[in-house]
């Protein structure tokens, strides 16, 4: 029980629900929590533990196989896959996310791509400063 | 069996005010089906007329593969049914209604029934007439659970309840669909509930079924997109649209059976799509029945 009781749905969030589970389960398999090869909530079982519709579980776990982040072996029930380049590859999925929103936020604002281009300079440089900080203070 | 556990085929009930027509439902073995419809829509006539309650005029209606109303009595002792007009005995506890429901189903479980007791926060030895609304209609519920049968049938059954009654009843619901070869038809106003927990929605209006897909397939048809329009270009007349609003050079298009090549059309057409909205149930359902209201009008 207690690998899925840690997943928590939000329904203020604006996205489908089975986005959000394919997220979470990405950041569990990301962070280590779910272990590569290890065995998986069963559809049914996270669905009753979420208390959401099979169906939502069933889709976001047929994208998470798409993307080659589980396998589901059919009547076995499913796994985290094996692959070595899962987790570069799901924080890089997810900067290619947080660009594109941030290309159709500077476009609203009317910047130049110059301009975009700077101002994630600034951020890199904000980041940098952060880091140093807190390796003085500690 | 079929592996459907609710079937019904060209049903047709007519009343003096109201005619329920060509209603046709399939619910698969272990799914739950959210029933939403606006009051009057002809919700609790369909619940009743699989129940035997109520015998349609004309259509077939099996339950459990059983024909409905005629094999009624075997079908019922696999089916549960809960509705707003549940006749509990007010002068009687919680405790007596368990006992004389055990009596009767020899599928009761005791224990589960302790469980739910608890959960739903309920207290066997008070006499149902002095309990609240939400307390009455989890002792309905847990009365139907426990005899953990195959087929729940919920006529609003989150209706009147406060926040954590809610969430405790979608759960024991969700649970009960642990068992894969259970199966629930639930009807609501709450499109919140029915789009948290349904693997089938339905949508009913004015006695006609409007709409009745799996939810990922509903949701994923259904698409709220904002366009910015050039003056001196026409918005491009494409299927699926819905509903068009504009002001300005800005339009918002709702649209049911949305794919990618849509807006490579508006693209062709001149047209900029800023974004591709997708819509909660709630929206989709006043969309749709509006539109269907407004046509009929017409």
């Amino acid at each position: 029980m207690g690998m899925h009781s840690d997943l928590v749905l939000s329904k203020s969030d604006g996205r489908p629900m089975y986005l959000q589970i394919m997220e979470q389960i990405k950041q569990r398999v990301a962070v280590g929590d779910w272990p590569r090869g290890e065995e998986i909530p069963s559809i049914r079982q996270l669905a009753v533990a979420l208390s959401v519709s099979v169906i939502t579980v069933k889709r976001a776990y047929l994208e998470l196989e798409r993307e080659g982040v589980i396998v589901t072996q059919h009547g076995k029930g499913s796994t985290v896959a094996t692959d070595p380049l899962l987790e570069p590859r799901l924080y890089d999925q997810e900067l290619e996310q947080h660009l594109d929103q941030a290309a159709r936020l500077g476009n609203l604002l009317g910047l130049e791509t110059g301009e975009l281009e700077s101002r994630l300079r600034q951020a890199a440089d904000r980041l940098t400063q952060t880091t140093a900080l807190e390796e003085v203070e500690t | 069996m079929n592996g459907l556990a609710v079937q019904f085929a060209g049903v047709r009930k007519e009343y003096p005010h109201f005619t329920l027509d060509n209603v046709n439902l399939e619910l698969p073995t272990g799914s739950i089906m959210g029933f939403i419809g606006a009051n009057g829509a002809g919700k609790s006539t369909t619940l009743r007329i699989l129940m035997g309650l109520v015998h349609q005029d004309r259509g077939a209606v099996q339950v459990l593969g059983f024909d409905m109303p005629a094999q009624q009595a075997v079908a019922k002792r696999d089916v549960g049914f809960v509705s707003e007009d549940m006749r509990l005995y007010g002068a009687a506890t919680l405790a007596w209604h368990m006992a004389f429901i055990r009596s009767i189903y020899p599928s009761w479980d005791q224990a589960y029934a302790e469980s739910l007791l608890k959960r739903f926060d309920l207290k066997a030895e008070q006499k149902l007439k002095k309990v609240s609304h939400g307390q009455r209609v989890k002792a309905a519920l847990l009365l139907v659970l426990a005899r953990r049968p195959r087929l729940l049938v919920l006529d609003e059954p989150t209706t009147g309840l406060d926040p954590v009654a809610r969430h405790e009843v979608l759960h024991a619901l969700m649970e009960a669909l642990a068992d894969e070869r259970r199966t629930i038809l639930f009807s609501s106003q709450n499109t919140l509930d029915v789009e948290q927990i349904s693997d089938q929605i339905t949508f009913i209006d004015r006695g006609r079924i409007i709409d009745s897909a799996d939810k990922e397939t509903f949701l994923e048809r259904w698409r709220r997109l904002r366009l910015d329009v050039p003056p001196a270009v026409a918005l491009p007349a494409l299927p699926g649209i819905v509903e068009t609003t504009s002001s300005g050079r800005l339009a918002v298009v709702t649209m049911n059976g949305y794919e990618p090549a849509v807006a490579a059309a508006y693209h062709d057409a001149g047209v900029t799509v800023q974004s591709v909205d997708s819509m909660t149930l709630e929206e989709i359902f006043v969309v749709n029945v509006q539109n269907r209201r407004e046509r009929s009008v017409a």
